[in-house]
């Protein structure tokens, strides 16, 4: 029964979480542009909930890797993903976030998702803010389903938590 | 104009300059490079050359370098590059480009160097504005710039070993600084 509850309530969060992402752009690049674009009234991405860019990332639980990655600011984004609060998200923004794009050399990291886990990838040089909407709704799917990356690592932390208790009940 | 810059030079400081030449209006000098210090302060402060305005600094590296075969002529009689005189093409050249807004003439000042030895002067003292641009070099390609205040790396991360810019750096060779546990599999 309790469970049951926890559950139902759970979905209601998560309702809320998809409609109400504060976003964390981490704009590196020229994909900077269509962000700004995509936040702008003509594609209006608050439509969808997420018109908030918070310039800290511990008020933000949806990170915008907008543009290319190096390898130098690798730390800088893993730390400011550790930062951001629990439960969040990650798009990468256009192919050079996603794969390195036509980076193929020295400096530029090959995707985001080396350094951390990203739930939603856009391709495009840089994306049709439509593709950026389109992203924004398979995200809000994402939450819903409790199945984004950090989501599932609550979930399985959780659990881990939960078996060392009645081990110790024991 | 830029021709009577040559000409100077070439006057004052005699076999101090290796060779000289010219390409689409943009006049280029070999400064031996103990001499360099001495050229470019020459340059600096002389009322006829007045280069008040430091451009910009960069290396080439002649890595296997070959020269291009003029059409019609046979691949056997190219010259091997050596405007040093030194008997072989060197391995970098390093490069400053030089403006005198007050008379608008334009001069390059080459250094060439060995692979073994990569100092060169720093003309830092001399116009500040190349600082940067020679940390650039220094990260791009290891040229050692003496008597710059500041020599470090400006781009890359102190960590970063080699220098990728050289033609023998590997091409797609990365060396990162964080990589997600989980795919490094020690989870
Ligand atoms: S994907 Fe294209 S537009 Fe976006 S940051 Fe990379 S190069 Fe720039």
């Amino acid at each position: 029964m309790l469970e049951l509850v926890t559950t139902k309530l759970e979905d209601v969060a998560n309702w809320g979480r998809k409609f109400s992402l504060f976003s964390y752009p981490f704009v590196t690049a020229c994909c900077g542009m269509e962000f700004m674009s995509v936040a702008a009234p003509k594609y209006d991405i608050a439509r969808f909930g997420a018109e908030f860019p918070r310039f800290s990332p511990r008020q933000s639980d949806l990170l915008m890797i907008v543009g290319t990655i190096t390898e130098k600011q690798g730390p800088a984004l893993k730390r400011i993903y550790d930062q951001m609060t629990e439960p969040k998200w990650v798009i990468a923004f256009g192919v050079c976030a996603s794969t390195g794009g036509f980076y193929q050399n020295y400096h530029a990291m090959p995707g985001a998702d080396q350094v951390i886990p990203v739930d939603v990838y856009i391709p495009g040089c840089p994306p049709r803010p439509e593709q950026v909407l389109d992203a924004l709704i398979l995200l809000q799917d994402r939450v819903a389903r409790k199945d984004g990356h950090s989501q599932l690592r609550l979930k399985r932390e959780k659990i881990v938590l939960q078996q060392a208790r009645a081990i110790e009940d024991d | 104009m830029s021709q009577k810059t040559l000409d100077a030079l070439k006057a004052k400081f005699g076999d101090a300059i290796t060779a000289t030449e010219s390409q689409h209006g943009d006049e280029v000098a070999y400064v031996r490079r103990d001499k360099l210090t001495e050229v470019a302060t020459w340059l600096r402060d002389d009322r006829a050359m007045a280069f008040d305005m430091p451009v910009f600094v960069t290396c080439i590296d002649l890595l296997d370098w070959r020269p291009i075969k003029a059409p019609g002529q046979p691949s056997s009689t190219r010259p091997e590059w050596d405007p040093t005189g030194a008997g072989a093409t060197p391995r970098f050249e390093v490069c400053w480009q030089l403006r005198s807004l007050a008379h608008r003439h334009r001069l390059r000042l080459k250094v060439a160097v060995a692979e073994s030895d990569l100092k060169v002067p720093s003309l830092t003292p001399l116009w500040q504005a190349f600082g940067w641009q020679e940390r650039e070099t220094f990260d791009m390609y290891g040229i050692e710039f003496q008597g710059h205040h500041d020599l470090r790396r400006i781009y890359l991360y102190d960590e970063f070993i080699g220098h990728p810019l050289r033609k023998d750096y590997p091409k797609e060779k990365r060396q990162p600084l964080v990589r997600r546990s989980d795919l490094l599999g020690d989870h």
